[in-house]
């Protein structure tokens, strides 16, 4: 549903629409000009990864346009309703055709469509850009838990449903992801990253994070994978460069090594039915 | 063409399809219009008369409305609190996976298409039966058990299916679901497939072939039309999903590999196959809700439809695309080709568009009659205008990459099927006069509606805020963010006020039962079907009109009111 034009007015009133016309373009227009960081958050969230912050600007422009689009369209059902109501017995025009207003209603929308379609393709391909990296994390998807393995180095977390496992990426850096399952469809979502995807048996999906901001954030099966879908969650903490060295190399010790089995040994642990324990260390930026 | 065609001769032409029932029909007189048949609960199992299979349809789907319903309240009382025990994580996956199947298999479509369609549209082309009464009842019969057969599942010892309504494998193989229930459910999708694939080719044939004379393609009323359109549609998707559930049986229990990981399967295809269907499956409900307000909104303002032809072609042009975006549902699988749906997924709201301006265009001007029926229609368009918007965030790649699987998504799909719950009251409380002789109570009517109307957008603008803020669908406890509560309560409440709106309904129906008489036209309506008798007689007309516009009986009615000739109308703005 889109565009400007109005029902029925006869020709006297084409040159007011047309008028509407141009404001419903102008306005989007003062409002790049503005920038489009000014603009409203839309109960969007600005994500913490470069990725995440063009889907974020998107979502503003869209949401702009459906509101200027759905706000035209209601005042109008609105005035209809108010204005023609049942005022006596008479029988109205029994207008049936308009076919410039029909023309314009069908033409505007399809130029906006081609608009928002434009602005998709751009956004999209820098979403899905994957530019050669030197950190990967090998994600592996379970019934209900994950495996987050770096082929670079020995470091290896994984954890189910109450013991939710948390993996590290470096700020700043430009981290290379490969997605699978070991079972089912599972759903692959971090909010504050605004993007998800699913881990599919059989086919490995890849894509790329920059993040920019350090902290902890929540990540959660979004596809339904069984009975514990609810509690499939896992963390991933932003952390310095320095840091994530640091958290790289003890998995080179004993002790690390010692905790990765350790980790190994949490997953084995049957499934409590009673009420889930989350740690409380984890919150991200909400 | 003469003025009044006698109904023997017009049921001529097409009485050599009906069974040994009709032909013991008597010739059918003003005085005697009876028609001899079984009586009782014998004419209800045994009739092929598609209006009391019309009927029998609105029923049953009202009737899986409410136990759809039932299954959404337990749900929405589940998610009041973050950590609420109400039902275990195991009947949570039940419920809401037979919500899902409930609202979209056994009530949207089969009271789409075959309950009202079947009673309405025979009679507003002046036909005097579908083209074949037996496959007709055998449609219902299908129906009826596939619902029984679906809702067995709750009493097997796994429980029935549990894996949503859309049953992606490999969690609905026999490893990852191996319930009976799950068997009953691809059960239960077979018999109603089959049962819609037949209802397909009946409105097909019977809208192409049993016409009466003068009913012209561009004469049919817009309902008849988005029947014929979504008949075709059910014609070219429904066997898809039908093959797709064979297979899928025999993953289960024939040790065929088509959808497994292993030895040669290929997951991901279930879901191509299923969208495939999915999609069109989409227009295939909501186009029969938009042929309803369509009827509804002229009538009530006095006006015939604003840009008919342009409503023909909308319709056909949303059937056409519909089958070329079945991958927008998995933009976020990595193996679609993104911007070909995504373009193919936005140009759907160009069609969709023009309908909602065609629909303010035909009230521009009009002495807007506000009957419950009207009010629903606007409460549809008014709904169905925010679900439209917010499919079109959805329909961008980068957009759905973050909204998928969250309730946005959950809001976004109950605007656009609560906008045709609101279409659907307002065909019955438009056509129950027709169908029963007698209208339902206005003001329980205005009262439901403003119970469903607000009650729809409370129970999903919070959702729409809920899924932006990250809740994940399907999940039975939120235990992650206890902040999402206070929205969750308030999508509660929504939900609450919809399953009573949904109660005033049944409430309404018997407070007015045989209550206030509707005489054959109470809306001073335009289509045929208000020409004749409430309830029509055994095949429907003694007579017709003359019919030289789509809107015969109002031509018959206002005879001081020119017929309008389409786009060269004298009394008209345009031409």
């Amino acid at each position: 549903m889109d565009s400007t034009p109005q029902p029925p007015q006869g020709n006297a009133n084409r040159a007011r629409l047309s008028r509407r016309v141009r404001g419903l373009f102008a306005l989007p227009l003062a409002a790049l000009v503005l920038s489009g960081c000014s603009l409203p958050t839309f109960y969007g969230f600005k994500g913490v990864t470069t990725q995440s912050q063009s889907t974020y600007h998107l979502w503003q422009w869209f949401s702009l346009a459906a509101f200027i689009i759905g706000g035209f369209v209601l005042l109008l059902i609105l005035y209809a309703v108010i204005r023609y109501r049942r005022k006596g017995d008479s029988i109205p025009k029994q207008v049936q055709y308009h076919i410039p207003l029909e023309l314009l209603y069908t033409v505007i929308p399809i130029v906006i469509v081609f608009v928002l379609f434009a602005a998709t393709v751009v956004v999209e391909n820098k979403v899905t850009a994957e530019p050669k990296s030197s950190l990967t994390v090998n994600v592996n998807a379970f019934k209900w838990g994950w495996k987050f393995q770096y082929p670079q180095s020995n470091a290896l977390v994984y954890g189910q449903t109450t013991q939710a496992p948390m993996f590290q990426i470096p700020v700043d850096t430009n981290v290379h992801f490969t997605l699978t399952s070991s079972d089912v469809v599972h759903g692959f979502y971090i909010r504050e990253f605004d993007f998800s995807r699913y881990a599919l048996p059989g086919i490995t999906n890849t894509f790329n994070f920059t993040a920019v901001k350090t902290g902890t954030y929540f990540g959660q099966c979004s596809q339904l994978c069984g009975l514990y879908h609810t509690l499939m969650y896992f963390r991933v903490k932003v952390v310095s460069k320095s840091d994530f060295a640091a958290w790289v190399a003890q998995f080179n010790t004993k002790k690390g090594a010692a905790r990765a089995e350790a980790g190994a040994l949490a997953t084995k642990q049957i499934l409590s039915p009673g009420i889930p324990v989350i740690p409380a260390t984890t919150t991200g930026q909400k | 063409m003469t003025d009044l065609l006698e109904p023997s001769s017009l049921s001529a032409d097409s009485h050599g399809h009906s069974d040994a029932d009709h032909n013991s029909a008597s010739p059918h007189d003003g005085a005697h219009h009876e028609h001899h048949g079984a009586t009782g609960i014998l004419n209800w199992l045994t009739s092929t008369d598609h209006k009391v299979i019309g009927m029998s349809y609105t029923i049953t789907s009202v009737a899986m409305l409410v136990i759809g319903g039932a299954f959404a309240m337990v749900i929405r009382a589940q998610l009041v609190a973050p950590n609420n025990h109400l039902v275990n994580f195991s009947q949570y996956n039940e419920l809401f996976t037979m919500h899902g199947s409930v609202m979209i298999y056994l009530f949207a479509g089969p009271f789409a298409f075959g309950a009202l369609a079947n009673f309405i549209v025979p009679i507003q082309i002046g036909a005097p039966d579908m083209a074949f009464p037996r496959l007709n009842a055998l449609s219902y019969w299908l129906y009826l058990t596939g619902s029984i057969t679906m809702l067995l599942g709750f009493f097997t010892a796994g429980g029935a299916a549990n894996f949503g309504w859309v049953a992606y494998a490999p969690l609905s193989d026999i490893i990852n679901s191996p319930g009976a229930g799950a068997d009953l459910w691809i059960g239960a999708l077979l018999l109603t497939g089959f049962s819609a694939i037949f209802t397909g080719v009946n409105l097909t044939a019977t809208i192409f072939y049993l016409r009466a004379p003068g009913m012209t393609l561009f004469r049919m009323p817009i309902f008849t039309w988005n029947l014929l359109v979504t008949g075709i549609l059910i014609l070219l998707a429904f066997p898809v999903l039908t093959a797709g559930l064979i297979m899928l049986f025999c993953d289960r229990h024939f040790q065929t590999h088509i959808y497994t990981q292993h030895l040669g399967g290929v997951p991901v295809l279930w879901q191509h196959i299923f969208w495939f269907w999915g999609h069109p499956e989409v227009y295939i409900l909501a186009l029969p809700f938009f042929g309803m307000v369509t009827e509804i909104i002229p009538v009530f303002s006095k006006k015939p439809v604003f840009g008919y032809k342009g409503m023909v072609f909308a319709t056909l042009t949303i059937a056409a695309l519909s089958l070329g975006v079945w991958a927008h549902h998995m933009f976020t699988t990595g193996v679609v080709l993104l911007p070909f749906f995504s373009i193919m997924s936005l140009l759907i709201a160009v069609p969709t568009g023009i309908k909602i301006f065609n629909w303010i265009g035909t009230m521009w001007r009009g002495q807007i009659w506000f009957s419950t029926a009207m009010l629903m229609s606007i409460g549809f368009v008014v709904t169905f205008l925010i679900g439209g918007l917010t499919g079109i965030y959805l329909a961008s790649p980068p957009l759905d990459f973050f909204a998928h699987d969250t309730y946005f998504v959950v809001a976004h799909f109950h605007s656009v099927v609560m906008a045709l719950v609101l279409g659907g009251m307002a065909g019955l409380y438009y056509w129950a006069p027709k169908m029963t002789g007698y209208l339902l109570n206005e003001r329980i009517g205005k009262f439901q509606f403003w119970l469903l109307f607000i009650g729809t957008q409370l129970l999903t603008f919070p959702q729409y805020v809920l899924g932006l803020q990250g809740m994940p669908r399907r999940i039975a406890q939120y235990i992650l963010d206890p902040g999402w509560q206070t929205l969750n309560i308030w999508s509660s409440v929504g939900g609450f006020m919809i399953g009573f709106s949904t109660l005033l309904f049944v409430v309404n129906l018997w407070v007015s039962w045989k209550k206030y008489p509707a005489g054959d036209n109470p809306w001073d309506a335009h289509t045929l079907e208000w020409y004749t008798t409430s309830p029509p007689p055994h095949h429907n007309f003694y007579r017709l009109p003359q019919i030289r516009s789509e809107r015969p009986t109002w031509d018959a009615n206002h005879p001081d009111s020119k017929a309008l000739v389409h786009g060269h109308n004298e009394d008209g703005a345009g031409h």
